[in-house]
């Protein structure tokens, strides 16, 4: 090894260190760092992980999520690709199929299409292809959504499309701390994973435990509350969970579910909830039309009928394709689109009134 | 930068394709190259005539409703059982749908090997067991997955070669220049074959591609390119049992051209006659690869016309079988509809499967013929 190579890795494993130490001192870390964590963790576990994609190796990906993890663990286990994203995980499903457990990255969710046939016409369907005798336990790692003024093709939320492809586990993370969670049982799983990591609370801090793992099928209840459910996940979760502050204010008692999984959807807690409050706003980042706001608004009125005092809502991104930095804050979802979605929710008028009115 | 350590005229084909035998048997001397033994030659005979057999039978259970749809590979016997029998046993293949051949000449069972045509399920052998992947409708993206488990051997010190196999048309998409280009940057042990049968369904050669050949994109990714003889099957197995060998000695990827014809439409549901003429396909009935080898064999003594009948009947015997296995009615299980979309299916998916159990349950109640156990 050269001693810049030692260097490297001295300084990597410092940064390693850093995250690690703030988590068994109980400070917060980043969601990015949790993600690290996470990786570092997995590789150091099962020598059958690699982590490979664009720019993770030398660089740390261009959001540092993969920082030192090169240096730490051998360009065996963590190496830039060739940019292009149709071979990226198309090589990962040979790896898959021979014993090895791929992390991958697509380095923005738009630049995630051009591997697209792999992903649906390969990667979700090879154990169902081979009646579950080849599994494709793969984790592809997808920045996505907006709110971080990024140019054109580095916004999209584009969860729909893979939570309509059985066979995909589809999860996004609204904290650190799921992060870190999420993300070691996605790699421990022997199904396909699309781990969606909202660009725009990279940044954001919480204390995590390395013990602590996320179920990957189960939404949490964020914030408790009596008279509306939100139903939130990855960047939008942070504008609910304002946004149910905000209303507590004016008297509501807003509860706000992360969903976490997207696919498989968790009809329980999220039924329970909705039963419990006899209200529900769908809130994300995404277009409206045909967006996962609709799945969820379908089974939640097929589910919960009698229970709902009005139909429910959804808070989404406009049909339009993503804006560019100077319009997006009117695109995305706000706290007062928000609010104003909790005001529609037919509080005064019952359906019974409505009947005996008309 | 040049990454490469040949120069570019390295890499490049020859001018004229490998040829060890000559379109009328008789052998054709080549500097580099020698003619593989003569037990190697009858196997790859035997081989062939089994295939061949396969192959029509398998286009004669289409007309009998007993597959949906099949592909034929006639007259490319030499490239698929010249490839498949170059291979070790711990190599992969990688086929495509037209590969049926190839397949079966690994040694998957036939039946196994059509229950994809058949309709029965998306595939039905275990790729583990021959080291066979699923054969690949969509084009070219088998490529990227044997670069992918070629460079798994080599992380894993497994001494394993992945042979790829693709048609003409798939080297146009996208993925082909993917796999080429990342199997030559990682220096993975991969062999990529290109059946070139001048044809894409109905679309000649010449509005797919303005190189000069296939194999001469080889030099765009770093790779020797070879263009052989594909209707001669001693020379397919020389040129690639040379590749595998040199590709598990760590001499990195080689793509592989191989010159030949579908004597049959793209399928039982196409009409060849649409878009090539009758000359030309009788031109190519005087290249058969079987007859080609027969002849060598035949000419040097190594297969009397006793032996001959010999294996032909023996052909007949596996195809009488493989019919008579095929007139068994395909099993049927609702059921299947949801095993193996996940691990363990999610409630979600179990709710559906006890709706669709409950609907079987109700119409078998009300006396609908239920046939769902044919």
């Amino acid at each position: 090894m050269t001693a810049i190579a030692e260097h490297d890795q001295d300084v990597a494993a410092g940064r390693a260190d850093a995250a690690g130490q703030a988590e068994a001192a109980g400070q917060a870390v980043t969601m990015a760092a949790a993600l690290n964590l996470a990786l570092r963790d997995a590789l150091t576990t099962d020598d059958s992980v690699l982590v490979f994609g664009e720019d993770v190796g030398t660089l740390g990906g261009v959001f540092r999520v993969t920082d030192g993890l090169a240096a730490a663990f051998g360009p065996t286990r963590v190496f830039d690709t060739p940019l292009a994203e149709s071979g990226i995980v198309g090589t990962a499903i040979g790896m898959a199929m021979n014993g090895l457990r791929p992390v991958v990255e697509m380095q923005f969710d738009a630049f995630a299409y051009p591997a697209f046939e792999q992903i649906t016409s390969h990667l979700a369907k090879i154990r169902n292809r081979t009646k579950g005798r080849v599994e494709m336990p793969i984790v592809i790692r997808i920045p996505y959504g907006g709110g971080i003024g990024g140019v054109e093709h580095h916004c999209d939320s584009s969860e729909a499309y893979y939570t309509h492809t059985p066979g995909l586990r589809v999860v996004t993370p609204g904290t650190a701390a799921d992060a870190y969670g999420l993300l070691r049982e996605a790699i421990e799983s022997p199904d396909p994973v699309i781990f969606l990591e909202p660009k725009r609370r990279y940044w954001t801090k919480e204390i995590l435990w390395r013990e602590d793992r996320t179920p990957l099928d189960r939404a949490v209840v964020r914030r408790p509350g009596a008279d509306v459910t939100l139903i939130a996940y990855g960047g939008a979760l942070g504008t609910a969970l304002e946004a149910a502050d905000a209303a507590e204010t004016e008297g509501r008692s807003v509860e706000v579910i992360d969903l976490r999984s997207l696919s498989p959807f968790d009809d329980e807690t999220v039924t329970a909830s909705v039963r419990r409050t006899g209200r529900a706003i769908v809130v994300h980042e995404a277009s409206r039309f045909c967006g996962y706001g609709a799945e969820v608004a379908a089974r939640v009125s097929e589910q919960c009928f009698h229970y709902l005092e009005a139909p429910v809502l959804r808070v989404a991104g406009f049909d339009i394709p993503y804006p560019p930095p100077s319009l997006e804050e009117y695109h995305l979802p706000s706290v007062d689109r928000i609010l104003d979605a909790i005001e529609r929710l037919q509080w005064q008028d019952t359906a019974a009134a409505l009947r005996a009115a008309s | 930068m040049v990454t490469s350590q040949l120069t570019p005229e390295a890499l490049l084909p020859a001018g004229a394709p490998v040829t060890l035998l000559a379109a009328d048997g008789r052998p054709v001397p080549v500097d580099d190259l020698d003619l593989p033994d003569d037990e190697v030659l009858l196997a790859l005979y035997r081989m062939m005539v089994h295939g061949r057999r396969f192959d029509v039978q398998a286009t004669a259970l289409t007309k009998q409703g007993r597959l949906a749809v099949y592909p034929s590979a006639r007259g490319q016997e030499a490239c698929q059982i010249g490839a498949v029998h170059a291979l070790r046993e711990q190599d992969w293949l990688f086929p495509t749908y037209r590969d049926s051949m190839a397949v079966a000449a690994r040694g998957v069972d036939p039946v196994q090997v059509l229950t994809l045509l058949r309709g029965e399920w998306h595939s039905g052998y275990d790729p583990y067991r021959h080291r066979v992947a699923p054969q690949c409708t969509p084009l070219a993206t088998n490529a990227l997955h044997a670069v992918g488990l070629a460079r798994a051997a080599v992380i894993k010190g497994e001494d394993t070669v992945a042979l790829v196999m693709l048609g003409d048309g798939a080297t146009s998409e996208g993925d082909t220049h993917e796999a080429l280009n990342f199997a030559a940057v990682w220096h993975a042990p991969v062999v990529f074959l290109v059946q070139n049968n001048g044809y894409a369904i109905s679309v000649p050669l010449a509005k797919q591609t303005a190189a000069p050949s296939l194999a001469a994109k080889g030099v765009g990714y770093g790779m020797p390119g070879i263009v052989v003889d594909g209707n001669d099957a001693a020379a397919v197995y020389a040129v690639v049992r040379r590749a595998v060998t040199a590709a598990a000695a760590g001499a990195g990827p080689v793509l592989i051209e191989a010159l030949t014809y579908r004597m049959e439409a793209h399928t039982n549901a196409d009409d060849a006659s649409r878009y090539r003429s009758r000359e030309e396909v009788d031109s190519w009935l005087a290249r058969d690869p079987v007859t080609r080898l027969r002849d060598y064999l035949g000419g040097r003594g190594l297969l009397s016309a006793g032996a001959r009948a010999e294996l032909d009947a023996e052909a007949e015997a596996a195809a009488a079988q493989l019919r008579q296995r095929m007139q068994a009615e395909v099993r049927r299980d609702p059921a299947d509809l949801f095993r193996h979309v996940y691990a363990e299916p999610p409630p979600a998916l179990r709710r559906q499967q006890q709706e669709l159990a409950a609907e079987l349950a109700a119409f078998e109640e009300a006396g609908v013929r239920d046939d769902s156990d044919r």
